[in-house]
């Protein structure tokens, strides 16, 4: 069975590594921070200025002054730490945020990624995904394998406009987690009870099978 | 000490005047520059460029300015949270520029620092990078950014001091520290003025000589955009 948004979320959550400051986009990324171990240190940056993120307050103790970047009300846990958006980006420009996790619209067999704009459509703006694409030396995309019309978001090129060149380096979406390298998408796992068959179908951009291919363990 | 206080909202915004570039600080809607918004609005200046990371909503922040039309050109990262800002731009009454998050912060500060441009990774190769120069150091490639030029920058800050000293408080910092000194005049209004001596020199987050007057605001409505909870167990 493919996986679901939560699924997705939680096989992302293995990759998040002791000691690591972690930086998570908008939608199915924010999940990811409810399925991180325990047993391990980790603190979430959000690029707006806070490190250190906890979870939303209680009713009653929400702080006009303390959001995170989807301008969503949170806590902030012991050790966190609030700065402007020059060291924000410093943080994250300058490689000190180990994980970057983000969702796309598009992923080319190159590393390119597509996820701000749509032409014809209205355009919001790209916020502070172009900087953290360009910088980060870890970036995981967190998507659907398919849009909502069935097509494929893991192309030979992106269609739509680019949000940073040949910086994805793996990807994990309901069907697979897959690697990028220079020859194209590497298949690392596949979904559970997911056949090679219907990953190889989803996918535009060339697909690379080498062995035998595992099943994600969540 | 040089004093740095103004007496009221009138005088902190006075010499602003049509076809100005102004910078506000906030994210979304938290520690925006509310009181200087309302009094821009009162005097009816327009054809301003603004420099802001967003855009407020309909009725809130710069969406209030945006309602009676007095934006020429948006400067941001992220926008469209109101159906004013979306029915203008699509209409092209309203010029928006959008820019990495990033890049607008360094921008910013580099205005502030003396820079006249910086090289970022951000937008290399996305259309963002289009007509920019561009350079390879140490095998990355970088775009040239240019530091911003404003008249004005309007700053919202938790305390302040006479002598323009600010302390910001959460995330409601965001960009204002960086838009501290990087315009021709930094206007900080503040929900605490408190006389010198009262801030403790190792607290202070932007010394006054970034900043040309302080006024404590009239009110602040520290309106919420994203009212987020959990329920106790």
């Amino acid at each position: 069975m493919a996986l679901d948004k939560q699924g997705i979320a939680k096989r992302i959550a293995k990759e998040v590594k002791d000691g690591y400051y972690v930086n998570l986009g908008i939608g199915i990324p924010t999940l990811v921070a409810n399925y991180v171990r325990e047993d391990i240190s980790v603190e979430f940056q959000s690029e707006n200025g806070v490190l250190g993120m906890g979870p939303f307050p209680f009713e009653g103790e929400e702080d006009a002054d303390i959001i995170n970047a989807g301008k969503q009300t949170i806590t902030t846990l012991p050790g966190a730490s609030f700065f402007d958006s020059a060291m924000s980006f410093s943080m994250i420009r300058g490689q000190h945020v180990q994980l970057t996790i983000l969702g796309a619209m598009e992923v080319s067999e190159n590393g390119d990624i597509a996820n701000w704009k749509i032409p014809g459509k209205m355009v919001k703006g790209m916020g502070g995904a172009m900087d953290l694409v360009a910088s980060a030396e870890n970036i995981i995309v967190a998507m659907m394998h398919t849009n909502r019309a069935g097509a494929s978001k893991l192309l030979k090129q992106c269609s739509l406009p680019l949000t940073g060149v040949g910086c994805v380096k793996k990807i994990v979406t309901n069907l697979a987690v897959l690697e990028v390298t220079s020859q194209g998408f590497r298949l690392l796992e596949k979904a559970p009870g997911v056949s090679i068959e219907e990953i190889q179908a989803a996918t535009e951009g060339n697909l690379i099978i080498e062995g035998e291919i595992p099943e994600m363990e969540i | 000490m040089i004093q740095k206080v103004v007496a009221n909202v009138g005088e902190a915004v006075k010499g602003v005047t049509d076809n100005m570039t102004l910078m506000l600080g906030g994210f979304g809607l938290s520690g925006i520059p509310e009181n200087a918004i309302s009094e821009l609005v009162r005097l009816e200046v327009s054809g301003l460029t603004c420099i802001s990371n967003n855009a407020g909503v309909d009725d809130f922040g710069l969406g209030l300015l945006l309602q009676k039309k007095q934006i020429k050109k948006m400067v941001s990262s992220y926008v469209g949270e109101n159906d004013e800002f979306e029915r203008q731009m699509l209409s092209g009454e309203l010029d928006v520029e959008l820019i990495p998050q990033g890049t607008l912060a360094e921008r910013c500060r580099a205005a502030q620092a003396g820079f006249p441009a910086i090289y970022t990774p951000a937008g290399y190769g996305t259309e963002v990078a289009e007509g920019k120069e561009t350079r390879e150091f140490n095998g990355k490639m970088y775009v040239l950014e240019h530091a911003f030029k404003a008249d004005f920058s309007f700053v919202k800050a938790w305390k302040g001091d006479v002598a323009g000293n600010l302390i910001f408080k959460g995330t409601a910092r965001n960009f204002n520290p960086n838009m501290c000194g990087s315009a021709k005049i930094t206007v900080a209004e503040v929900e605490e003025l408190v006389p010198a001596g009262t801030l403790d020199p190792n607290q202070i987050h932007i010394p006054g000589i970034f900043v040309q007057r302080i006024f404590q605001g009239k009110t602040f409505e520290k309106r919420i955009e994203q009212r987020t909870v959990r329920q106790k167990e």
